[in-house]
């Protein structure tokens, strides 16, 4: 445990501004505020879900997490070191710390190499181990898996394979320099329900194995409730609740929290019907463009109050948790 | 909801003749919609669950082709399968019509809603354009959609993609269809978008009175939305049964695997339920039953012979542990 109570990753009020519609000879004055002033810690082998609906930044968020890109303004720490001041060498070193598994595995692995030349080149840039060790490496990596026996595996091309086997070996990749961090980015979202709880169930097991911190972006709730000990609700580029995700599950204070989890349906009719008969689900998520004004929520907000059209809410700790809204001010 | 059938599938076959080899995406499927009822059909990508869908509106794409069986529409018994042309586009948009998952490709991008929906209505009833167009913005404001008569002129690219899908369900309920399939209606929008598109779907289905056909792979929305269920696997229908009874004690091994799958994730537990293996290759189907080598339950009968559908009274299963 006193691993675990050290401070992996902060995140400090990063901001991520695209700007739109400029072209050659025009400057902008218009963005997009895909991340509007985001903060978070991830403590050593703890793991989070990122939940929202489409467009609201999780994955921004990831890129910039990652050094992947610059952020518009905050920082990144990785271990107590701003990432983004950091030398080439230096974050050459962690970048093995740091990996990333994407929704579609067949687009992150390169169709022309076999799973043996993928997974060799991850030894070869990073260690200076001999050819016969990085072959031992990597057969482990495919047996951790679940790709057995390894040799079956190894001269198969990518469109060879179905697609729960190549996420195993993009996790396979992601794992084989035993990272402190990882971001699985919809990690399931285009496999079969049958597949599913296969990736699920391996992810949760290295993560044990390897004591590794995973953040799970996704905006499939069932699915944080099954990976994630913690959840973070994001909302056209802000967050606006963060707790353990039985609590925030059990009782959502967040009036967007609330509206997104009393839409996801349930699969058992006796309760999906009960529900059904209470729920109340307005609007859609508006353009990140041109964001309301306040608290980006209030149009839909059923709690709406006069101070929410106009003052951004900040985080406060409310019951353990942290909430962004003027109901618990 | 009466017993009475609306549309009945007998032994229909369709199959994709492809340059590899001919895939059997539907294979003796035999199923029955009953009038005003909401039938929800499940199964995982590639079953054949899409291909069903088409198949009742005629729209199999090449190289696939229905090559046996009937399609029987009631009650003046038109087999769709074999009508001429002629009567299908008396039938298709208005007798059945069909939400599909992904509006953009759906609408004109270069023509006026209100002018796409009135399209629709002209086809098939004797009126005006000006009366079609009016008929438009009140369909328009049947879906929900704020300030109509303003929205009916502008384009599919200025609205969102949960205003979009509104308005393709505007143009399959324009002539008041008995049938209405909706193929993964919500699986391109958001969970808040998702939970009011359903909800519009149901409430328009019981008010004309209409059966519909929900073709999904997410089990909550089945749980959420449907009277009864069939589930879908590599090419067959595994299990027909009431939405209540399948999700209590579904009795084809499928089933229960995709259930419990999915109800574990959802409930967060430890304990994850998969079903091990991966769907086949409907190429080359496995020999018997096809669900056999990834079955905790297959006997040496699975592997030889394909189970028949079996009648359990209030339900139907194909497999061998039931005869």
């Amino acid at each position: 445990m006193t691993m675990s109570s050290r401070i992996l990753i902060q995140v400090r009020n990063v901001k991520k501004y695209f700007p739109v519609g400029s072209g050659l000879f025009r400057r902008s004055r218009r963005y997009v505020k895909a991340v509007d002033g985001v903060s978070f810690d991830i403590p050593e082998g703890e793991t989070y879900g990122l939940v929202g609906e489409s467009g609201s930044g999780k994955t921004t968020l990831a890129r910039v997490m990652l050094g992947l890109i610059e952020p518009t303004d905050g920082a990144v720490y990785f271990r107590g070191k701003n990432i983004f001041k950091l030398s080439k060498e230096e974050m050459r070193k962690i970048r093995r710390e740091m990996q990333i598994i994407f929704q579609d595995p067949l687009a992150s692995l390169n169709p022309r190499k076999t799973i043996e030349q993928t997974l060799k080149q991850v030894f070869k840039i990073h260690t200076s181990l001999s050819d016969d060790e990085i072959l031992d490496r990597v057969k482990s990596l495919l047996e951790m898996v679940g790709l057995t026996p390894p040799e079956r595996f190894l001269s198969r091309y990518p469109h060879e394979l179905s697609g729960g086997q190549r996420q195993r070996v993009c996790i396979a990749r992601a794992i084989a320099l035993k990272p402190s961090f990882l971001i699985a980015d919809e990690p399931v979202s285009a496999l079969d329900v049958s597949i599913r709880g296969q990736i699920i169930k391996l992810i949760r097991r290295i993560h044990e194995e390897f004591n590794m911190a995973y953040l799970v972006i996704t905006h499939d709730i069932a699915l944080v409730k099954s990976m994630c000990k913690n959840v973070l609700v994001m909302y056209l580029g802000r967050l606006v609740e963060i707790g353990e995700t039985m609590d925030v599950m059990k009782s959502p204070l967040h009036p967007y929290t609330q509206m997104l989890l009393s839409a996801v349906p349930i699969p058992n009719p006796e309760i999906a019907r009960e529900r059904k008969k209470h729920r109340v689900v307005i609007g859609e998520p508006p353009s990140p463009i041109n964001p309301p004004k306040g608290c980006h929520f209030h149009p839909r907000c059923p709690y709406v109050k006069e101070i929410c059209r106009k003052e951004r809410p900040e985080l406060i700790r409310v019951d353990g948790r942290l909430v962004a809204c003027h109901l618990y001010m | 909801m009466s017993s009475e059938n609306l549309l009945e599938i007998l032994n229909l076959r369709v199959y994709y003749f492809t340059f590899d080899g001919v895939v059997k995406a539907v294979d003796n499927v035999s199923l029955a919609i009953r009038k005003g009822e909401s039938l929800a059909l499940v199964g995982e990508s590639g079953c054949g669950k899409s291909t069903l869908g088409l198949s009742i509106m005629r729209l199999v794409p090449r190289p696939g082709r229905i090559v046996d069986g009937k399609i029987v529409l009631h009650p003046d018994m038109i087999d769709l399968v074999s009508a001429p042309e002629s009567e299908i586009r008396r039938i298709r948009g208005k007798r059945i019509g069909m939400v599909f998952q992904d509006p953009m490709t759906y609408l004109n991008p270069v023509m006026k809603i209100g002018d796409q929906i009135a399209e629709g209505i002209m086809q098939h009833e004797r009126c005006s354009r000006e009366e079609a167009r009016k008929r438009a913005i009140e369909l328009l404001a049947k879906v929900r959609i704020p300030d109509p008569a303003t929205i009916a002129s502008y384009y599919p690219h200025q609205l969102s993609g949960g205003m979009r899908q509104r308005v393709v369900i505007a143009i399959a309920i324009s002539c008041n269809p008995e049938l209405l399939i909706a193929d993964e209606p919500t699986s391109a929008l958001d969970v808040t978008v998702q939970a009011q598109i359903l909800d519009l779907i149901k409430e328009l289905q019981e008010e004309l009175n209409s059966s519909l056909l929900l073709i999904t792979h997410d089990l909550g929305i089945v749980a959420e939305t449907c009277d009864r269920v069939a589930v879908m696997y590599a090419g067959k229908i595994v299990e027909e049964a009431d939405v209540y009874d399948l999700f209590r004690e579904p009795k084809h091994p499928y089933s229960e695997g995709l259930l419990r799958a999915a109800q574990s994730i959802e409930s967060g537990s430890r304990e994850i339920v998969t079903i091990e293996g991966s769907v086949p290759d409907l190429l080359n189907p496995p020999p018997g039953c096809r669900f056999h080598p990834r079955c905790k339950y297959a006997m040496e009968k699975c592997k030889i012979e394909c189970p028949p559908m079996i009648d359990l009274g209030n339900r139907r299963v194909a497999c061998w542990l039931y005869a």
